[in-house]
């Protein structure tokens, strides 16, 4: 120990004598001081280093934080101020692609594909005309698969908590906990003739509707409004008379 | 081929939206018809409002297409009964269904497969109208 008694006149300068002293082999990391502005200008090199890693890693945890915020933003339902301007965008990439927005007319094409061109005149033309529908059609499918499947954690919609308490004493369990309710939609309503029916109607309905009013809520409600044509303004005060005396009048009296 | 692709494209975006704006679910249509929620009213509203402006915005400036062609939008023939007594219809099944033709292909890709009774339904009561349109008012 008698290396420490030195330490009395002061710190040691050369670590190595003293570990030689100790019986310990020359340290690797003697100090030599010819060397020393060198390893200065490494050292402050490091510390500039490890300040730049340092901020770019925290740059990138905080981006990762936003990246992270955005995927939940994604993950959630998407608020009105979202999918209204969305719906917009779709209307005007198809206008600027020279078609027009539009999705109940795919029901006529389909029926036209089927042959029914034999049984009306109506269904008489050329469907290839509206092939690129039935293609966005598809994508529609597809984008449907995607929301659910990779876009969604849970598919519960958070309706108003009065609509709940209605449906539920109409009999809708289901409402507040899925995105379509089980009586009318699950596997087990389709053995049921009441909820099959229901669904049956209420298709032809729509599509009856749909094309006697040459559109639904995308050809008048969206493009036709915007066009600000006067045919698309009744036909969509005409789907909200039917959709009230639907759930006002009808509705209690079919559940 | 691009531009079926595009095509394409459109009709995934459109999906995606229908599906995760909520648009495709019955009971949203069901909280509207209700009046106890902003939620469709404001889907819709903002969609039109900016859908009138970009309208005015191409008419005014005479926009081309992406393929250099004139954008012409074509006016709903004039009448009043076909779209009055058509909504009404269709109103009623939008608000039983409890979706409209874009959600119905979008659900079937979500995995509800009853929803192809709908669907069913839907090329029935086309094919109806085509049946009857001659004898029905316009």
């Amino acid at each position: 120990m008698d290396c420490f008694k030195d330490f009395r006149y002061g710190l040691p300068t050369d670590l190595g004598y003293y570990s030689e002293q100790m019986g310990w082999q020359a340290s690797p990391f003697k100090l030599d001081l010819t060397k020393e502005p060198k390893s200065l200008i490494k050292s402050f090199y490091t510390v500039i280093f490890a300040f730049v890693f340092l901020w770019v890693n925290g740059h990138l945890k905080k981006d990762q934080l936003k990246i992270l915020k955005f995927m939940e933003f994604i993950f959630e339902p998407w608020p009105w101020y979202v999918a209204g301007p969305l719906i917009a965008l779709t209307m005007f990439l198809l206008i600027f692609l020279g078609k027009k927005f539009g999705m109940s007319t795919n029901l006529e094409t389909i029926c036209t594909l089927c042959g029914a061109g034999k049984k009306a005149d109506y269904f008489d033309l050329n469907w290839k005309n509206q092939r690129w529908n039935l293609v966005v059609l598809l994508g529609a499918v597809i984008g449907g698969f995607i929301g659910a499947h990779l876009l969604s954690h849970g598919s519960a919609v958070a309706i108003h908590p009065d609509t709940i308490s209605i449906l539920r004493e109409l009999g809708f369990q289901s409402a507040g906990t899925a995105y379509l309710p089980d009586e009318l939609f699950g596997l087990e309503a389709l053995t049921d003739i009441k909820s099959l029916s229901i669904l049956l109607i209420g298709g032809v309905l729509l599509g009856f509707g749909a094309r006697y009013a040459a559109g639904c809520t995308s050809g008048h409600a969206i493009s036709g409004l915007s066009n600000l044509q006067v045919p698309s303004l009744i036909a969509v005060i005409g789907f909200f008379i039917g959709g009230l005396f639907m759930i006002h009048v009808l509705f209690p009296l079919i559940f | 081929m691009k531009r079926t692709l595009s095509y394409l494209f459109i009709g995934i975006f459109f999906g995606i939206v229908m599906y995760k704006s909520e648009a495709a679910s019955w009971f949203r249509i069901y909280e509207m018809f209700q009046f106890q929620s902003f939620h469709m009213y404001g889907i819709i509203g903002s969609a039109l409002i900016l859908g009138i402006l970009g309208v005015q915005l191409i008419k005014r400036n005479k926009l081309k297409s992406f393929f250099g062609e004139p954008i012409e939008i074509e006016p709903k023939e004039k009448g009043i009964w076909q779209y009055l007594y058509g909504g009404i219809i269709f109103g009623l099944g939008w608000a039983l269904a409890g979706a409209c033709p874009g959600p119905i292909y979008t659900l079937i890709g979500a995995g509800y497969l009853s929803i192809l009774v709908v669907l069913a339904g839907a090329l029935l009561g086309t094919f109806i109208y085509g049946l009857l349109q001659k004898k029905l008012p316009h």
